[in-house]
């Protein structure tokens, strides 16, 4: 399989991403520049962090309109896999592919910290190798990763929500939630389950030598999931 | 400005009188303005460092790492690798706007990084305020904070140290000294030279505006005066552009066919088309009409003197032009041809079909050099003579200890650098907060350490031993983790170097660093001098900032701070003396700057570095940390609060000696460190500690839930370490 990180000018994680997915877990990963079309014929395509456009605007507002997205769109649209990072996920919920919106954090300050979160879903293809209720170590680096989403899909969203902010003890609760997130949010899932948002870093947790292996699960779940075709 | 004839714009301009008369004996003709104008900035104190220069030649250039001496960033070789960094100062226009004067000093030190053909994989920032109680103070520290964020979250470089130190000497000038760190494989590296007759000279990044003029030579190179109008010639930074021009410059490097490379920072074009020539032993010529302008209407001298950010200049060989020019519109970048390279040794500057400008490149670049006489200030008599009789010790250590936790300069960091990205580039394998940060290169076995340090209040009581307890401690801090000081960079904050108390302690701390680095063999590759850190009310406390850069050769190896397990042996390494003066004990609580302060034992320091580097290698520590600023109480606390779990301790200091409980405690005696190990390897220890010859004392014992300090039979803190947790945490948190 093969993994596509899409470069828009301004992303910062990218090469993180490739790296990890290239040299760490020695997958067959690309880069895709934001003004091309062809996806390369990737299996998953990672939205990395960063500030794509220098997040004028507002974050991700700009990077939705590069000719790249309306590729990733239609990639999504058939049921491709997409996992967007941080700005990635910023740049999916303004494009509308996931549902919801993130908003400067409570405080308004940048926060760059370890994290906690608790696995809420493992029925997903980016999920399956952590158990239910799980709690992994991931740190975030954003300035607007406060989830809101509008009172009348919060009922309906709960299902898809993936990893939610929590103690090292899983504890869910506002002590424990560094952004202001509705319901300790920190990824989701679309409703199909083939997009992942989630703002924390799991490029950022992959090698042992930086504290933390969790996030590198998030692409094994992936790959494992490719190699099975699980997924339907 | 309006009238633009001669002297009277040269002084305007900052220029001298016998400056004045030396460009005209250069040129031999009167100069015109544009000519004028370049003059002012090449030899403004901010570009040409007039006032230091023959001072900067007694720093040591050689040392144990082989060096790499450049223009802008030097550096040094380890395994093939250049490791390249400099620390420059953004004081004067952080002062006047906080939030884009850090922000714009962030892009120009990343910019220099880069001009080295290097790729930038760290920031640090040493940052000196005055007290939050003042209203203003508080405005510039939150402004620098949050312009640091602001440009190094976006550029993508992490900002990974650096320290933050709050005296009311810095209150109406503060200090922003930042630092990049970059690496390239040595062949890699570039030259700011432009060469070979035809050659282009290319143009890219951000279009040129009218911000900026005078950056360095009115708002760097002169006092703050009462009337405040510099704020025109504060930069404005875009981030996001500056990322895009790393990529693009990288890219462009990589193609083989880029000469040399120089960023456009102080004095911009003016700086990057003179020394560019100059170094290359060549001239250029320029046309001004093809430089990419930002506004309608602007002046020659104008578009040589703007600082306009986030612009390079680089010299392309010809016949490769649009292969490099394209790059740049990749990235959305501007990329002009603006002039070739010309054997004439000059810069000359057309502008609308004229010559504006025909000047010499060597003299452009050779400013004059003034040393001028020097006094030793009279306050420096009275203030040494602190006498640890005229203070009585306290009668409870616990509420002493509490107040200098959370006090400003000694408290977490935590709540600063948390707003920082220092994560990104997942190089950061030692995290800020736990003791020395190290960054891994990936795909080596080693590491880089890096840190910045300098206590002012040492240098104000004597710049000689404050000069040299900076590198000393930037020695020890770097060694605690196992890695061996390898190379400085230095920026040199001071007063008004025309005032002779001044310039005797710019001179005094240059000779102390000078033998410092000497006697430790760690050669300054860089750095940077900022005089006239002034403001209405007096002078800064002198600031020698040191940035230093060691290396771990094994990286997996690298201790931190904090205690691990429970039962571990904590020892203090190194002799505590009967030392007081210019502790932050003194000044928080007794309210006294007095000296003198702490004495540095150079062959002492030596030593400690050389057996915490044995011990990390042999896997003997479990946790080191310096002892500094707070003395052995606050590298106590640190050990037991770092980690996520805090971990309590319980030591005695009777073995210490008869020495007054406060000094034992609060005592910031160089040369020592706080480490602790497992039962077994404390034999080894010994051995390597009595065969380097440095004493060592086994003071208790990690475990519990409280830091209990006691002298043989007397208590003298019993504290929970959760409240001293959330004590040192909550302080700058605001």
């Amino acid at each position: 399989m093969r993994f596509g990180v899409v470069v828009f000018p301004g992303s910062n994680c990218d090469y993180d991403c490739y790296y990890v997915l290239s040299q760490v877990l020695e997958v067959d990963t690309v880069f895709i520049w934001h003004g091309d079309k062809d996806l390369k014929d990737c299996d998953c395509i990672v939205l990395p962090g960063g500030f794509s456009y220098g997040d004028y605007l507002r974050a991700g507002a700009i990077a939705r309109f590069s000719p790249v997205m309306e590729a990733v769109k239609e990639f999504a649209e058939d049921g491709g896999l997409v996992i967007g990072i941080c700005n990635g996920f910023q740049v999916l919920t303004e494009a509308g592919i996931l549902p919801g919106a993130l908003l400067p954090n409570k405080g308004g300050r940048f926060i760059c910290r370890q994290t906690y979160l608790r696995v809420e879903n493992n029925q997903t293809p980016f999920t399956l190798l952590f158990t239910p209720g799980e709690v992994v170590k991931i740190p975030i680096a954003h300035q607007q990763g406060n989830f809101f989403i509008d009172p009348l899909y919060q009922e309906e969203i709960k299902k898809q929500i993936a990893f939610r902010y929590c103690s090292s003890q899983g504890e869910v609760d506002a002590n424990h939630n560094p952004n202001g997130s509705w319901e300790n949010v920190a990824g989701i899932i679309s409703k199909e389950g083939n997009i992942l948002g989630m703002m924390p870093h799991p490029e950022r947790a992959a090698e042992k030598i930086l504290g933390s292996e969790d996030g590198r699960r998030v692409f094994l779940s992936v790959i494992k999931w490719w190699e099975e075709k699980r997924w339907k | 400005m309006e009238v633009m004839n001669g002297e009277s714009v040269a002084k305007e301009l900052g220029l001298r009188e016998e400056e004045y008369e030396r460009i005209l004996s250069i040129l031999g003709r009167v100069p015109t303005p544009t000519e004028i104008a370049m003059f002012s900035v090449e030899w403004s104190e901010h570009c040409g460092y007039p006032h230091s220069r023959k001072w900067l030649e007694l720093l040591p250039r050689e040392g144990k790492f082989s060096p790499l001496l450049g223009e802008d960033a030097g550096g040094i070789v380890y395994d093939g690798l250049a490791v390249v960094f400099k620390m420059e100062s953004h004081n004067h226009p952080s002062q006047v706007e906080p939030k884009q004067g850090a922000a714009t000093g962030i892009g120009g030190i990343i910019r220099d990084i880069l001009g080295s053909g290097a790729r930038p994989i760290a920031c640090l920032d040493s940052l000196h305020f005055g007290p939050r109680e003042d209203e203003r103070s508080l405005y510039v520290y939150r402004g620098v904070i949050e312009g640091i964020a602001f440009y190094g979250n976006c550029v993508g470089v992490p900002t990974v140290a650096g320290e933050v130190y709050l005296y009311p000497a810095f209150q109406g000038n503060c200090l922003v000294n930042v630092m990049c760190l970059g690496i390239a494989p040595r062949e890699k590296l570039t030259q700011a030279k432009a060469q070979g007759e035809g050659n282009y000279i290319i143009y890219v990044g951000n279009k040129t505006g009218r911000d900026g003029i005078g950056g360095c030579s009115i708002l760097a190179s002169q006092e703050f005066g009462v009337k405040e109008e510099k704020r025109p010639s504060v930069q404005i930074g875009d981030p996001f552009t500056e990322k895009c021009l790393i990529e693009a410059t990288l890219e462009a490097l990589d193609t083989g066919h880029v000469i040399g490379v120089k960023d456009m920072g102080a004095a911009g074009l003016t700086c990057s088309t003179s020394e560019m020539a100059a170094s290359g032993g060549s001239g250029v010529e320029i046309n001004l009409d093809l430089v990419p302008l930002r506004e309608e209407g602007m002046e020659p001298w104008e578009i040589m003197m703007s600082e306009s950010q986030e612009r390079m200049l680089l010299c392309v060989e010809r016949g490769y032009e649009k292969k490099i020019i394209q790059i740049f519109h990749k990235w959305g970048l501007e990329g002009e041809i603006i002039g070739e390279v010309k054997n004439t040794g000059k810069v000359t500057i057309k502008y609308q079909g004229e010559i504006v400008a025909d000047i010499p490149a060597l003299e452009l670049t050779k400013p004059p050099v003034y040393t001028p006489s020097r006094e030793k200030p009279l306050y420096l008599d009275e203030i040494n003579n602190f006498s640890l009789h005229s203070i009585p010790p306290p009668s409870n250590y616990e509420e002493v200890l509490l107040h200098l936790v959370s006090s400003e300069n000694l408290s977490s960091r935590h709540p600063v650098f948390e707003q920082y990205d220092h994560m990104v580039g997942i190089n950061t394998v030692r995290l800020p907060g736990l003791g020395t940060v190290v960054l891994r290169v990936k795909g080596k076995k080693w590491g880089i350490a890096v840190t910045t340090d300098c206590n002012p209040l040492y240098c104000y009581l004597s710049p000689r031993e404050g000069a040299k307890m900076a590198v000393a401690e930037a020695a020890r801090n770097l060694s605690a983790c196992g890695a061996r000081p390898a190379g400085v960079t230095d920026c040199l904050n001071f007063g008004n170097p025309e005032k002779p108390d001044r310039y005797w302690q710019f001179v005094e701390a240059i000779e102390g660093l000078s033998e410092a680095c000497r006697f430790f063999g760690i050669p300054v590759v860089s750095g940077n001098v900022s005089f006239y850190n002034e403001n209405p009310q007096g002078t800064i406390f002198p600031t020698p900032t040191i940035g230093m850069v060691g290396i771990v050769e094994e990286i997996e190896k690298a201790v931190t701070a904090g205690f691990k397990e429970d039962d571990l042996i904590v020892v203090l390494l190194g002799e505590t003396k009967e030392e007081l003066g210019g502790s932050e004990y003194l000044r928080v609580i007794h309210h006294r700057e007095e000296g003198p302060p702490p004495q540095v034992d150079l062959p002492k320091e030596k030593a400690l570095q050389e057996l915490l580097i044995t011990l990390v290698k042999e896997e003997i520590l479990s946790s080191a940390i310096d002892l500094s600023e707070g003395g052995l109480a606050l590298a106590l606390v640190e050990s037991s609060v770092v980690e996520e779990n805090p971990r309590g301790v319980m030591v005695d200091l009777d073995c210490l000696g008869d020495i007054r409980e406060d000094v034992l405690l609060f005592g910031e005696s160089g040369g020592r460190a706080l480490v602790s190990v497992r039962g077994e390897s404390l034999n080894s220890l010994q051995r390597f500690a009595r065969e380097i010859g440095i004493p060592y004392q086994v003071i208790g014992k990690t475990g519990g839930e409280k830091l209990i300090i006691k002298k043989g039979e007397k208590l003298l803190v019993s504290l929970p370490v959760e409240e001293l947790k959330s004590c040192w945490e909550g302080s700058l948190g605001e």
